[in-house]
């Protein structure tokens, strides 16, 4: 169990999501950066899917009320077990007593804290993923607030492995301009002839409208033609262009449908990428196929089932 | 570019490598979105398919690419819209009932040159479809709106409108199951919630289904 002696800017608790839900309007969900929680959720002998924080900008303080198995992935905010440097993407150990905190951000936007057997929140439709709109999951369905106690979700798994780790060469090739693997998306054709080649070539902006919906993006503004579109159904990833030209790249809470052309998907190796991106950062879409794609998603899977 | 079902049948987009969109017409129309529910219905059933939801006019699939390829769900798409479509299930039928005080009620009735009987009159008429669900957890798309209602958004869109809230734009009506923010009229309000986190489906009005206004004032 982790008392939370400090929340940090904004730390939930998040797991792989409740997919199966957007005939009800309620979107995936879960971690904005899904290899780094099912990595750190591996690194501490979790399944994939368990409970772990997603924390923003600026990491918690937590005190280990008893003795457990952690690993930290994603951003790197450096953490430190009594003010001790620790690694991160590896799995240690905090006993009794022992204070887990951040000594500040050096990269990324969100850092993941796993702990082993996982940490157990409100589970609605199958998921203890927070989501703040509808006040569900997580605890109470907001962020953590210092006092918080973190119970564990199951018997960890036995034994408690330390020192199991990630190397950076595994992990995805995080960084403050990244490409991303995007594919055409059925209303590509919507964009005038220069647009079409400027959404694959310039870079694009996070605006300070950023969150975990989703991103709005600054550049040239891309030109739409043709006439509004009736609504349907959007995926985590979706390129959107509204009238003002400025893409919305949808995030792990976004909107499940909506009438904006849908240029453009991010794939899914990509998204990691995308989740680790702050307000002012710049990303370029990197055109790839379907199966181009997915091949990229399996190569960075195998590092997931890599960690034994 | 998606256009109208050509004879080999409508074509699979991809939205991003796990999630894709078959387009079935461009048009607010009853049959389409009955063929709509039908062809999701079915895909459903499939291998690899994981959602397949809805829209007014279109489906969008959610599949793994581990269990089947594009390629596959394109030929699946073709197979069952060449196939006769399962007549459609008729959706359950809800009364609900409204306050019409909204706060736009009355701005509403003067731009369309209405009385406000009138208008309640009209927006109590017809027997509207839920033509999709979605944006946030339990909106329904509810249509289509009689033509004297049809007025556009409004210029500014609300930061918060209120859960409950009976709303209606263009050929649309809806009720905000929500606090979000919106850009539709408000014409009333509902103290039937549409959003029910504890149930399963977690909405009271799904895809398909039908609704009735009545006046409670």
């Amino acid at each position: 169990m982790l008392r939370v002696e400090k929340p940090g800017l904004h730390c939930t608790l998040q797991d792989l999501g409740r997919p199966g839900h957007r005939l009800a309007g309620v979107p995936p969900g879960g971690a904005m950066d899904r290899f780094a929680i099912a990595a750190a959720n591996r690194l501490v002998g979790n399944p994939e899917s368990a409970g772990a924080l997603e924390a923003l900008l600026e990491g918690p303080a937590l005190v280990a009320l008893e003795g457990c198995l952690v690993a930290v992935g994603g951003g790197d905010f450096q953490p430190r077990v009594n003010g001790v440097e620790a690694p991160g993407w590896t799995a240690f150990w905090l006993a009794p007593g022992d204070r887990l905190s951040f000594a500040g951000r050096r990269s990324g936007a969100r850092a993941y804290v796993a702990c082993a057997g996982g940490l157990a929140g409100d589970r609605w439709l199958g998921s203890v993923a927070t989501y703040q709109l509808v006040g569900r999951g997580g605890l109470e369905g907001r962020p953590l607030r210092a006092g918080d106690e973190l119970a564990l979700a199951a018997e960890p798994a036995h034994p408690a492995v330390v020192g199991r780790r990630l190397p950076e060469d595994r992990r995805p090739a995080y960084g403050d301009e990244p490409d991303l693997a995007t594919i055409r998306g059925p209303h590509f054709e919507r964009l005038g002839a220069a647009s079409r080649r400027r959404l694959f070539s310039t870079w694009w902006e996070v605006s300070r409208e950023a969150d975990r919906m989703g991103y709005r993006l600054q550049g040239d503004p891309l030109e739409l033609r043709g006439e509004e579109l009736i609504s349907f159904g959007l995926a985590f990833g979706c390129v959107q262009v509204p009238a003002s030209g400025q893409p919305i790249l949808l995030m792990a809470d976004h909107q499940t449908a909506g009438g904006y052309p849908a240029v453009a998907g991010v794939a899914r190796a990509a998204l990691p990428l995308a989740a680790q991106l702050l307000p002012g950062r710049r990303l370029r879409f990197r055109e790839t196929s379907v199966t181009d794609a997915q091949a990229e998603w399996w190569t960075l899977r195998a590092q997931l089932d890599a960690i034994a | 570019m998606p256009r109208r079902a050509s004879p080999r049948g409508p074509r699979l987009h991809p939205l991003g490598d796990a999630a894709a969109l078959v387009e079935l017409g461009r048009r607010v129309d009853t049959a389409l979105n009955t063929r709509a529910i039908g062809l999701a219905a079915a895909l459903r059933k499939r291998r690899g398919v994981r959602e397949a939801v809805p829209g007014y006019a279109s489906v969008t699939l959610h599949y793994d690419p581990e269990q089947v390829t594009l390629a596959q769900l394109q030929a699946t798409v073709r197979n069952l819209f060449r196939s006769r479509p399962a007549p459609p299930v008729p959706g359950r039928l809800h009364r609900i009932p409204v306050t019409y005080d909204g706060p736009d009620l009355e701005d509403a009735a003067r731009a369309l040159g209405l009385g406000i009987g009138e208008l309640v009159r009209l927006h109590t008429t017809p027997t509207y479809r839920v033509f999709m669900v979605g944006f946030v957890p339990g909106w329904a798309y509810l249509g289509p709106l009689p033509e004297p209602l049809r007025l556009p958004r409004r210029s500014v869109p609300r930061t918060q409108v209120p859960a409950g809230s009976v709303a209606m734009a263009g050929a649309q009506t809806g009720v905000y199951p929500l606090p979000t923010p919106g850009g539709w009229h408000l014409i009333g309000r509902t103290d039937l919630p549409m959003f029910i986190p504890d149930h399963d489906p977690p909405l009271l009005l799904r895809t398909g289904d039908r609704v009735k206004f009545f006046a409670r004032n």
